[in-house]
């Protein structure tokens, strides 16, 4: 049964173990909850901003494989029903087709959201949102952009994946001026923060963090709301080492934070929710008051996003750090199959490193 | 709901999937004729339906066999789909992990090709790879092992459903991703006509691939230099969840190569699929590549959580099970020509049952990977990296 936990606001939502196939984990059950809104899952919550975003927008289209049906993880339930097959219709399969035409259908002015079905399947779709979409408005100074543009994707590991459904591709995205890149932690969030992109200005990549679809559940508003882009958020205040990360991951590093408490650890854990552009500001305030910083995210961690984090927070605290940064991501190998808790930063990893580096 | 809404208007679709069939049926089997008992004995049987070409002149109707071949049709298909049965109840199990995508219904289409070609030949697919692989000369050990994530298995449990290869007998795998298996299908058959192996590659794809932009580039470029390549569409008719005429202008796919010439065939149709394969071969080793687009169906859904009855009714596939199963087809044709009684072919289904009860076993007993292979294959010289302490949360790294 749930129970609270002190010292710590409500991060995930309630982790349910559910029937899926994905509820194997290592998730625990989180507590509580306020008494705004309904129960939602992540993948209702998804659902319900995309619902809302159709409503207030007559100029918003969704497409992408198979989301005339629902989708196969459910976000696109009951859209095509409300809103008919003009607005909401299944794609070929063709990821560069279908965010070419997202391109198209936002440079004319509309609200475009494409569903790349598993971010492992993004790459055919590269080109275009590398050198089409991020590059819109730069070159053709401003007098074209496809800001109506958001491409959903789910992302990262689910237990069992293997190599093409469990893969962290944001890194890539992160590398390309002119994107954003959003990933949710928990309904309530995905809601707020879809609906952001949706209605940003600018071309979105946002990642749904698939294994948290059904297993992460807590009251979401029923109400049309937005969550600021590009600022992070602090989840869980601390003293002695700062913990950033994003999506699915901070659950795990949120365990790995009540763990070192029982050690008499106080850590600070962050999410930082837009990857680009990213709020280094308040990274940077939480470990000039910490002295110590821990990165976690599921990619393999050369290249990671965690590298650029890492880079940044020295470049400005370089006195203040009293200890190396910390990663602890995906090791360095293709996302494997039977391996994957090898694979994974588990909390074990985490805790390990947060005591080493207080301990530096 | 979308859904209900969506399955009956595919109605329209449906009817002419089954439309063919129920005349072929009828018409297929030819005059019952007495044969020696000897199992070389030539028989000629004619296909189910025409050849329709784009292109080209077809092949002929009338396919040679011999009992021998009709009763290893036979046998072969049934291993495959008590095969893919038992893979199914594996993954509810949860002894198979990953995504897992089963070819039940498509048998035709492995037993016939691989029944024309040598193991010279390549053969490159795309996920749903078990029986091509099996059909292509790999062990049910191989495939259970692989499946469960063992040793034992073809990728040395490295790859799982998605990823069976087996390079000594010309089977390229076994691709995750949708259509990019064709493009190197072409590479391969660059290579052959290169080293003039008088060699050829079968490309498979499905329908939902075929609208894939890297399709019609390696096709430009097959065409342009002559490769002998084979585009092989699987049509089963449903790219995952939407059907063909949903995500296809043109679901003529055997006349998408515009100027490369094409072959529909009745993929449910081993002998047909046989004749097509030869007749490709020949072609493409003197011409070029050629499309065959193999009409055929998948009783499973798309993958294990595609229950696969939501974009399609229970009724179309219990009318193309009843009307055009390829297993049937070659049972029928059996007890046609008397090469065999009905209880010799029942005997044959009960020994498939146990080869693969047996090797599911034999699997089991299979231990996983050791942990350092998930540090191996990445460079030629592995990764460099090693992970040990408890937990393994310590790394070393040294230069590949």
């Amino acid at each position: 049964m749930a129970g609270s936990v002190s010292g710590s606001r409500r991060i995930m939502g309630r982790l349910l173990k559910c029937g899926y196939g994905y509820g194997n984990g290592f998730l625990r059950q989180f507590s509580t909850s306020s008494s705004d809104g309904k129960s939602l899952n992540l993948y209702t919550a998804i659902n319900q901003a995309l619902h809302i975003a159709m409503e207030s927008d007559p100029r918003a289209y969704i497409f992408g494989e198979d989301v005339g049906f629902g989708g196969v993880f459910r976000c696109t339930t009951g859209l095509a029903d409300r809103f008919g097959k003009n607005r909401v219709f299944n794609t070929p399969l063709c990821e560069q087709g279908i965010v070419g035409f997202a391109i198209g259908l936002a440079a004319m002015g509309n609200r475009a959201i494409a569903e790349i079905q598993f971010a492992d399947y993004i790459f055919p779709a590269f080109d275009q949102i590398v050198n089409e979409a991020a590059k819109f408005r730069y070159r053709s100074g401003n007098q074209f952009n496809c800001g109506g543009l958001t491409i959903r994707a789910p992302y990262g590991a689910v237990g069992h994946g293997g190599h093409y459904h469990s893969q962290s591709p944001e890194a890539f995205f992160c590398h390309v001026p002119g994107l954003k890149v959003v990933i949710p932690r928990s309904p309530k969030e995905a809601k707020g923060l879809l609906l952001s992109s949706i209605r940003d200005p600018n071309p979105v990549v946002f990642f749904e963090p698939k294994w948290l679809y059904r297993l992460s559940v807590e009251e979401v508003p029923e109400h049309d709301y937005m969550l600021p882009l590009s600022e992070a958020e602090v989840i869980r205040e601390g003293n002695d080492i700062t913990l950033v990360g994003w999506g699915a991951q901070l659950s795990i590093m949120e365990q790995a934070c009540l763990d070192a408490e029982k050690d008499g650890i106080s850590c600070e854990l962050i999410d930082l929710k837009t990857l680009i552009p990213w709020d280094k500001e308040t990274v940077e305030a939480s470990v000039r008051k910490t002295g110590r910083l821990l990165i976690s995210h599921e990619a393999p961690v050369t290249g990671g996003f965690g590298a650029e984090i890492s880079a940044s927070i020295v470049e400005r605290c370089f006195l203040r750090l009293e200890a190396p940064v910390a990663r602890i991501c995906g090791l360095d190998t293709p996302f494997p199959l039977v391996f994957e808790p090898f694979y994974l930063p588990t909390k074990n990893k985490i805790l390990d490193a947060i005591k080493s580096t207080v301990n530096y | 709901m979308a859904l209900s809404h969506m399955a009956t208007s595919s109605s329209s679709s449906r009817s002419n999937l089954l439309k063919p069939l129920t005349a072929v049926l009828s018409c297929t089997l030819p005059h019952r004729r007495t044969i020696s008992s000897d199992s070389t004995t030539t028989l000629t049987i004619e296909t189910s339906v025409p050849f329709t070409a784009h292109k080209i002149d077809e092949p002929s109707r009338s396919v040679e066999t011999t009992p021998k071949e009709l009763l290893t049709f036979f046998r072969h298909m049934a291993l495959m789909r008590r095969m893919e049965i038992a893979a199914d109840s594996l993954y509810k199990a949860k002894l198979i992990r990953g995504f897992c995508h089963l070819y039940d219904g498509q048998e035709a289409v492995a037993v016939g090709m691989e029944a024309a070609i040598t193991k010279k030949d390549a053969i490159i697919t795309a996920y749903r790879d078990h029986c091509t692989f099996l059909g292509r000369g790999g062990t049910l050990l191989e495939i259970f092992a692989e499946l469960m994530g063992r040793q034992a298995g073809c990728s040395r449990g490295k790859g799982g459903s998605m990823h069976f290869y087996k390079k000594e007998f010309g089977f390229y795998g076994g691709h995750g991703i949708v259509g990019a298996q064709v493009p190197l299908g072409c590479g391969l058959a660059f290579a052959q006509k290169y080293s003039k192996d008088e060699a050829v590659t079968f490309a498979l794809y499905g329908d939902g691939a075929a609208n894939q932009g890297q399709l019609f580039e390696a096709l430009n470029i097959s065409a342009l230099w002559d490769l002998p390549a084979i585009l092989v569409c699987e049509n089963n008719h449903y790219g995952m969840g939407t059907a063909e005429w949903r995500a296809a202008k043109s679901p003529s796919y055997y006349k998408r190569g515009d100027y490369v010439p094409g072959l529909k065939v009745d993929g449910m149709d081993a002998l047909a699929v046989k004749q097509a394969c030869k007749f490709a071969k020949e072609y493409a080793l003197k011409n070029g590549p050629i499309i065959l687009e193999m009409d055929t169906y998948r009783y499973h859904g798309h993958s294990m959580s595609d229950p696969g009855s939501t974009y399609r009714t229970r009724d179309e596939i219990s009318g193309v099970r009843q009307e055009r199963d390829p297993i049937e087809r070659i049972r029928k044709l059996i007890l046609f020509h008397d090469l065999a009684t009905e209880k010799e072919l029942k005997d044959t289904e009960k020994e498939v049952r146990k080869e693969v009860d047996e090797a599911i076993a034999k699997a089991k007993e299979s231990p996983m990977p050791d942990p350092h292979e998930l540090f191996t294959n990445i460079y030629v010289k592995d990764s460099g990296l090693e992970v040990f302490g408890p937990d393994r949360k310590e790394l070393r790294y040294a230069l590949p």
